[in-house]
């Protein structure tokens, strides 16, 4: 059971950081941050971490890097044409599930 | 339009839907790699935060450090540190401070989208309302998923694993579209990220720490050279889940 005391000691510890994260300000800053670095530096980091968690994972994210490199295409074009989050991931989960489905028939 | 309960919950309902077939990828993508479901669900109903989970989750299943974990979640989640502080602001006066402890829980980057994209000063029913069918429906997706993907072959499983890097692109991209200076700083931290994970020595960094070494380089770059001028609310990309 170590294990799993040890999951969710871990969870606990996300949920407390992540809420104080989100705490924090409501509580104590009624103004707005004016410093442009940490404002600039706050605006690109989500941007960064989506990323760097994206790429190189999802090219091996179904185990096979045609089927996964067609989807990462799909997801991409998707997003190019401003899809909404949930309509990119069907889609581009259908289509790796289509060139995986050909890939059994060939 | 009064800013109601009721208001609050029916604004609530796409978020909701979104939520929902993304905790299910969630829930069949971290179980599937060894995390017990009624963690997967725990983690969702007390995180409330999608890209956070997703790191969180890895480290747990490959039994990082807690230093380790707190570090990846005060990176990855310093977003709503700013949201906050935007949404503290849009809150009436009859918002308490117990009402600010709560209503913090439910600071998502959909749920900050809607409530600041209103004109007038947001009321805690409507906060409320908002924030309470995103979180049991984040939270069920994540369990339904957890449980149901036992049952599902492995071929959709495999397929399943790319919607949430799927929806993170969805996420960036527009961002890029409307500021070309993200794809700049984006470009740096993909190309950081492959570097850890292709080169020797360097791909024996933890995932989590890899994350936050790529994001916060290519940031401060971003921020040293292509600095956000006048304040502009960096969430206010409406990507509404409902646009599909």
């Amino acid at each position: 059971m170590d294990n799993l005391l040890y999951s969710f000691l871990m969870v606990l510890a996300m949920a407390v950081v992540t809420y104080l994260i989100r705490l924090i300000p409501m509580i104590l800053f009624k103004k707005k941050i004016k410093n442009q670095f940490i404002n600039s530096l706050l605006y690109y980091i989500p941007y960064a971490v989506l990323s760097a968690m994206t790429f190189p994972f999802i090219i091996f994210s179904s185990g096979n890097i045609l089927s996964a490199s067609i989807g990462t295409a799909v997801a991409l074009l998707c997003a190019f044409k401003k899809r909404s989050l949930v309509t990119t991931a069907l889609v581009a989960s259908v289509s790796v599930l289509i060139v995986e489905l050909l890939l059994l028939v060939i | 339009m009064k800013l109601t309960y009721k208001q609050g919950l029916k604004d609530g309902i796409p978020i909701a839907a979104g939520y929902f077939a993304v905790s299910f990828a969630f829930g069949v993508s971290v179980v599937s790699h060894g995390l017990p479901w009624f963690v997967a669900t725990v983690m969702s109903f007390t995180n409330l935060t999608s890209a956070g989970q997703f790191a969180g989750a890895g480290i747990i299943i490959a039994m990082g450090s807690v230093f380790e974990i707190l570090l990846t979640q005060v990176v990855i989640n310093a977003r709503y540190f700013l949201m906050s502080i935007t949404l503290s602001q849009r809150l009436d006066e009859k918002v308490t401070l117990l009402d600010r402890f709560l209503i913090s829980y439910g600071v998502t980057d959909e749920i900050f989208g809607v409530a600041v994209s209103k004109k007038e000063l947001v009321s805690k029913e409507y906060m409320y309302g908002l924030i309470l069918l995103p979180v049991i429906f984040w939270t069920l997706g994540t369990l339904t998923g957890a449980l149901a993907g036992g049952l599902l072959p492995e071929i959709v499983l495999n397929s399943l694993s790319i919607a949430l890097y799927a929806m993170f692109i969805a996420i960036v991209v527009p961002a890029g579209m409307s500021n070309k200076k993200v794809f700049i700083v984006v470009g740096i931290s993909i190309a950081l990220s492959c570097l850890f994970y292709f080169t020797p020595v360097l791909n024996t960094v933890s995932s989590g720490i890899a994350y936050i070494i790529c994001a916060l380089v290519a940031s401060v770059i971003g921020a040293i050279f292509f600095p956000i001028k006048e304040e502009r609310e960096p969430e206010q990309e409406q990507r509404g889940e409902q646009n599909g």
